[in-house]
């Protein structure tokens, strides 16, 4: 019956048990010393689980001391710094995109804050565009017309099975780089242009009506809200239209009259642009490498979602005379959402850490500037790199505590 | 439109009666099904002109620079420079060898290739389907790859002057096959110890799961990035001045501990998936903890995570690519060498280079990844009982 070896067969046992190593020196060791009294309590779960542990602890511990006096003394005999006095030196390089102001001759603790603010940057600009091309290409992949699932599924199988780091590469170094000088630059729609020295966007500025624009808009708003809070309009008029109408027209009205913004666009002077806002190419690479590659898995969650609700769910909505976008908006993606939610969080980590990448390419991320210069530079390596780390999970936890709380907001509420 | 609407608190009003529809064909014509797919509302017909437009736009730009403007025979990058020329495939044929086996010394690259075909020999017997009912190999199998063939390896590829075989320094060793031994050896410490961290996280005894769990989501919440500058700055750091750690031993660590904190929650999963009956029922049969799992919980456990494995795997071959941040040639890395060569460098030197990597990863990885999806379907077939 029990043809596998190793297992306790049954039967008779009379007087006769097989020969056991274990019993063996229990028998022998049997109230001698301390190997006695261990043996004697180790068929007792509470004591054995307890002794585990402790060794457990013990040996780590011993583990850890051996690593930390070998770092010691390493760090000594080569003269590392062990503390963290280089934040406060002169950094001395400079940094190509600086959001705060920094020069060479800011502290490495500047460098610091310079770094994780490109990343952060990067990152949040990242997640935007990520969500929206994969919310998009995850429900083209579902769409009844083949060209259009085609096309999405191509996406997908072809982005998300090379590796960022190649798809970086390729925008940085086989598209951007070998685009033409200023002089040929590509002029791209609403005035931006697009040459090797990174993106031309037009810079807006506020002027005098902005105020006025702002205040004319809140006003719209709030009676817009009112009008569609009490009913106010009759059924049969077109109601949604009147509503925009009320919410966004004062401010178009009070824009004609004053203009709230001036477009500074980018000029070709001399050898270069002048003017407008200038996006490295460095960041352009980043930010649609990043971007592609992570929609390509969120396509599959948001696919994954919408498959997950079931049929009758959608065939209810249509023998209740709804349309198929308000079948979409109101009774599908609420319920795909709480499928989607914890995968999606997880993608969402993963753009984060991955935009670590940027190293690669030259971008002026956290990685880049502190655990690549700022470390060669000052030779901290055990403080630089625990740092960057702190700063990661730092920055995991709060997403997955912003995404935890989304998704406590949109759990099914039973009763 | 304008008499439909959604009133406050998200309740839908119709206020007029949907229009009446004719009853549906019994079957339609072919070409009708076909206007229905393509052209059905404004909107269908709309996204197929603009995604018809885009594949006509895109297609034969794409095909002349892959197939009819490339180059496919040169001796240097003369041919390649002329203007309108397409993919460089010269370049890529004559930069083979480097990127296959990186600096190896030219007449020891046999040993590289045994070890590569054995390799994929043991891959392929564990990874072929096998039909229920049959004597079970596959333990065997897996017990050669994970414990007999790294040993193995390691003296083919690193040398043994006992038999014969000169040693050859890791510093030499890069391209595809270094990519392979990283993801190898990724895989090969990345089962047991994340068998080992799944098997603590879920300990009853709480430092054992504390100190399990700690370590799997300080590992899953940093970048890989980090991780292999720790391992390649710290780890000499961690050890005795005496003890000396290869360039490439480093990073490897590096590489096989991020592996195993993502292994471990894969393995998790199909822990918490195996029933509480089967811990009851083998523990009413007398086996022990042990024996529980390794005859009882773990083979359940682990077919049924196949695929999370896999998937692991794909994502871990990915990431082998960032290993060339701290030195290392792996294969992305010689094509990036390769591709700044003077004698061939041209405007399409970079293009046809990463064209050629991705059609290697892309090729592997999706290849994996039907793999995958093919055992999750077999799975759920033989849950359904449909397959013996």
């Amino acid at each position: 019956m029990f043809p596998v070896s190793g297992v306790p067969r049954f039967g008779l046992m009379i007087g006769f048990q097989p020969f056991s190593l274990k019993r063996s020196i229990t028998k022998i060791l049997a109230g001698k010393g301390l190997a006695g009294e261990v043996l004697a309590r180790w068929y007792n779960p509470a004591w054995r689980n307890t002794a585990v542990q402790v060794l457990f602890v013990l040996v780590l511990a011993a583990i850890l001391a051996i690593l930390g006096w070998n770092l010691r003394a390493n760090m000594l005999a080569r003269n590392i710094p062990t503390d963290f006095s280089f934040w406060n030196d002169t950094a001395g390089f400079d940094i190509n995109q600086t959001p705060i102001a920094y020069s060479p001759l800011s502290t490495y603790g500047r460098a610091f804050f310079v770094g994780l603010l490109n990343t952060l940057i990067v990152a949040a600009i990242a997640l935007v565009l990520t969500t929206i091309i994969g919310v998009i290409v995850g429900i083209g992949r579902l769409a009844e017309n083949r060209l259009v699932s085609l096309l999405a599924a191509t996406y997908v199988e072809v982005l998300r099975n090379i590796p960022l780091l190649l798809q970086l590469l390729f925008w940085y170094n086989a598209i951007l780089k070998p685009l033409p000088g200023p002089r040929q630059s590509l002029i791209m729609p609403l005035g931006a242009v697009l040459n090797n020295r990174g993106l031309f966007l037009p810079r807006p500025s506020f002027e005098a009506g902005a105020a006025g624009v702002a205040g004319a808009l809140a006003i719209g708003l709030a009676l817009a809200y009112l009008v569609w809070h009490f009913s106010i309009l009759k059924p049969g008029w077109p109601r949604n239209l009147l509503i925009l109408l009320l919410a966004v027209g004062p401010a178009i009205g009070f824009s004609l009259h004053m203009p709230p913004l001036a477009l500074d666009f980018p000029i070709l002077k001399g050898f270069n642009y002048a003017g407008g806002f200038r996006v490295s190419p460095e960041f352009v690479a980043l930010l649609l490498g990043l971007s592609l590659y992570t929609a390509a898995f969120i396509a599959e969650i948001v696919r994954a979602g919408i498959n997950s609700v079931p049929r009758g769910q959608s065939e209810a909505a249509a023998s209740l005379g709804l349309p198929p976008g308000l079948t979409m908006r109101l009774i599908i993606l609420p319920q795909a959402l709480r499928v989607v939610i914890p995968p999606l969080t997880s993608q969402y980590l993963n753009l984060v850490k991955n935009s670590s990448l940027a190293v690669f390419i030259g971008y002026p991320d956290l990685v880049q500037v502190f655990t690549g210069t700022v470390l060669n530079q000052t030779g901290a390596a055990v403080q630089v790199i625990l740092i960057t780390m702190a700063v990661y999970l730092g920055l995991s936890l709060m997403i997955s505590f912003a995404m935890n709380h989304l998704n406590r907001r949109m759990a099914f509420v039973e009763r | 439109m304008a008499s439909n609407s959604i009133a406050p608190g998200g309740t839908y009003l119709s206020h007029k009666n949907a229009p009446v529809l004719p009853p549906p064909k019994q079957k339609d014509a072919w070409w009708e099904r076909l206007r229905r797919s393509f052209f059905g509302t404004p909107l269908s017909a709309f996204l197929t002109l603009l995604s018809s437009g885009l594949i006509l736009w895109l297609t034969p730009d794409l095909l002349r620079f892959v197939l009819f403007d490339a180059v496919w025979n040169a001796p240097d990058g003369e041919a390649c420079r002329v203007p309108g020329a397409g993919a460089c495939w010269a370049f890529v044929w004559h930069k083979l060898p480097y990127f296959i086996f990186g600096s190896y010394p030219e007449h020891e690259r046999w040993r590289v290739v045994v070890t590569l075909v054995l390799g994929a020999l043991l891959l392929a017997w564990l990874l072929w389907p096998q039909k229920m009912g049959k004597h079970p190999d596959k333990p065997f199998a897996a017990a050669l790859l994970f414990l007999v063939y790294p040993l193995v390896a390691l003296v083919l590829l690193l040398g043994a002057p006992i038999f014969g075989l000169p040693m050859v320094d890791t510093d030499l060793w890069g391209g595809i096959f270094l990519s392979l031994v990283v993801a190898g050896v990724g895989i090969v410490v990345s089962m047991p110890l994340g068998i080992i961290l799944a098997l603590g996280r879920r300990s009853s005894l709480p430092v054992i799961a504390l100190a399990s769990t700690s370590f799997i989501e300080f590992v899953r919440g940093v970048p890989m990035i980090t991780v292999l500058f720790m391992a390649n700055f710290m780890l000499p750091l961690f050890l005795p001045e005496t003890v000396h750690i290869d360039r490439l031993s480093r990073p490897l660590v590096g590489v096989a501990l991020f592996a195993s904190a993502y292994m471990a929650e894969v393995v998790r999963g199909g822990l918490q998936a195996v029933p509480k009956g089967q811990y009851e029922g083998s523990a009413a049969l007398g086996f022990t903890t042990w024996q529980s799992l390794r005859l009882v919980i773990l083979p359940q456990a682990i077919v049924h995570v196949i695929p999370g494995i896999v998937n692991t795997f794909i994502g871990l071959f990915k990431d082998t690519t960032l290993v060339a941040i701290v030195g290392i040639f792996d294969f992305l890395r010689t094509v990036e060498t390769a591709r700044l060569d003077p004698v061939w460098a041209g405007p399409t030197i970079s293009a046809t280079g990463y064209l050629f990597a991705a059609l290697f990863y892309g090729t592997i990885c999706f290849g994996m990844s039907r793999y995958s999806i093919g055992i999750e379907r077999r799975l759920a077939e033989r849950k359904k009982g449909r397959v013996a």
